[in-house]
């Protein structure tokens, strides 16, 4: 097999790898932000919830969570599980994981805020959505920014664990080609692929994070 | 007229008594300046003056609108609705300036005046310019926070409370945080607002500046007004916990 066929065979792993990675991305930033909300309500029950839940997610491995998500409509409720439900299941289950994680890096840089910042905004008349939205959530995400990479560049080498279900990105496709053709070759490009991709994400993280280094 | 009365407040933190029976009452361009020992409650007072902590018990007016008042023994506040409308009668000043650090000079001045009271931006920056000139700060613009002295910083919030144009403008402790050689700019500047007839309730240990702003100082301890007097007769009272405070402090009556 040659290199270009074996990199087109490839490519569409990796955009279903990217795909994973965007969509659970775009789901898990900001439902993490309401469940630290959650986390941090002054109602018992809610904060008791969510506290619960942050505690599973992060408790249990992600591989049992995605046979969970994508199975259990089957197991537990004896629905049919379609074709196309493989990868909803597979992006719910990473967006519901990582938006726990991310609950808990908001709830660190909130919490971390002193309280002058709400004060001098309170006297000032500002609303308590433009209080957190315009003053400290932009402050929170400064702080937080190095934790939150961490999370990310987990997550580009999370999205393989998606083969447990058999869905195919990156890494399942890799395997699947470097058994019929009996190669190392398909491995080692999946190992470059993930890696080239933390490094661009590492790269714009940091460049996030110089952006916001004009204070301190 | 009266632009400022809170009467009878009561506060308290978990059973611990900090405001026991608090009257005030501050005139249209009057200089008020609250001193007193550490823990008495002078912030306690102010915190509750601009909203940021709910008395217990007690009335507060800003131009005879009631934001809270007394009843059955306890403070009953006025919609929210309603007190939005108060606080735009006040501005604070704090001890630790609480600027925006992620915003610049002239966004920190900007911004409420804008997005708060929904102001035409280029008046409003046009008067952002002008505080900031009063200030002495024309070239510190675009700074950020971060980049200025202490006292720097101060005058910039003063400038933020000023663009707000309150009516009454309460200060915390406005030199505690600095260096004592940035102390005196932040003076004049207080200074220069009381000859404006800026009307000022000022919490300080400065007693010189006290003596020389204000128009009425009071002593507080305990939770409770000791004494209320205009600065000449509080430095020659005969009050004996009056006479020990002041006496920590050296200041020699003329
Ligand atoms: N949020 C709070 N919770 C509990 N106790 C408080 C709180 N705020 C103030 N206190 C207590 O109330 C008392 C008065 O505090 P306050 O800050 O009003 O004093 P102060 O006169 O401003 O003192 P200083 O000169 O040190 O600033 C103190 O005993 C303080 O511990
Ligand atoms: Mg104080």
């Amino acid at each position: 097999m040659s290199v270009e066929v074996m990199i087109q065979q490839l490519a569409g792993g990796m955009a279903k790898t990217i795909m994973i990675f965007v969509l659970t991305l775009l789901f898990s930033l900001p439902l993490g932000l309401v469940i630290s909300f959650g986390r941090m309500s002054k109602n018992v029950l809610i904060r008791g919830i969510t506290k619960a839940y942050i505690s599973i997610m992060r408790g249990t491995p992600l591989m049992l969570q995605l046979l969970v998500v994508y199975f259990g409509p089957y197991y537990i409720f004896g629905v049919n599980i379609s074709h196309g439900y493989r990868a909803y299941a597979v992006v719910i289950a990473f967006a519901i994981n990582y938006a726990a994680y991310f609950a808990e890096i908001y709830r660190g840089g909130i919490e971390s805020m002193s309280k002058g910042q709400y004060e001098a905004a309170k006297v000032l008349g500002y609303t308590k959505a433009q209080t957190f939205f315009k003053i400290i959530l932009p402050q929170v995400i400064k702080r937080i920014l190095p934790s939150v990479t961490n999370e990310v560049i987990t997550l580009v080498k999370d999205t393989s664990l998606a083969f447990s279900i058999a869905y195919v990105e990156m890494f399942t496709t890799a395997k699947a080609i470097a058994a019929s053709q009996k190669s190392m070759a398909p491995l080692a490009a999946a190992a470059i692929f993930y890696y080239i991709f933390n490094f661009l994400v590492a790269a714009v993280m940091e460049l996030w994070e110089k952006k916001l280094g004009y204070y301190s | 007229m009266k632009l400022f009365e809170m009467n009878h407040v009561k506060k308290s933190f978990d059973g611990n008594i900090v405001l026991k029976n608090i009257s005030l009452s501050v005139q249209e361009g009057e200089v008020v300046a609250i001193i007193g020992p550490s823990g008495s409650g002078k912030s306690t007072l102010l915190r509750c003056a601009t909203l940021l902590e709910t008395m217990d018990d007690g009335d507060l007016y800003y131009l005879g609108e009631p934001a809270a008042k007394s009843e059955g023994g306890h403070a009953i506040y006025a919609p929210n609705a309603e007190l939005k409308k108060i606080e735009r009668q006040f501005g604070l000043v704090f001890q630790n300036f609480n600027l925006f650090p992620h915003y610049s000079v002239m966004k920190n001045i900007m911004d409420a005046p804008i997005h708060v009271q929904k102001r035409d931006r280029a008046e409003v920056q046009k008067e952002a310019e002008a505080l900031l000139q009063k200030m002495g700060l024309s070239d510190r613009a675009d700074y950020y926070p971060c980049q200025l002295s202490g006292g720097q910083q101060q005058r910039v919030s003063i400038a933020r409370a000023l663009a707000m144009k309150p009516k009454i403008l309460f200060f915390d402790e406005p030199t505690s945080a600095l260096d004592p050689e940035l102390t005196g700019e932040i003076l004049k500047v207080i200074t220069e607002l009381a000859k404006e007839k800026m009307t000022m309730v000022i919490v300080t240990h400065e007693m010189n500046f006290a003596k020389d702003v204000s128009d009425r100082m009071i002593f507080m301890d305990q939770g409770v007004i000791v004494e209320e007097l205009s600065p000449e007769e509080l430095f020659a009272s005969t009050n004996q916990r009056t006479k020990e405070f002041l006496g920590k402090y050296h200041i020699l009556n003329h």
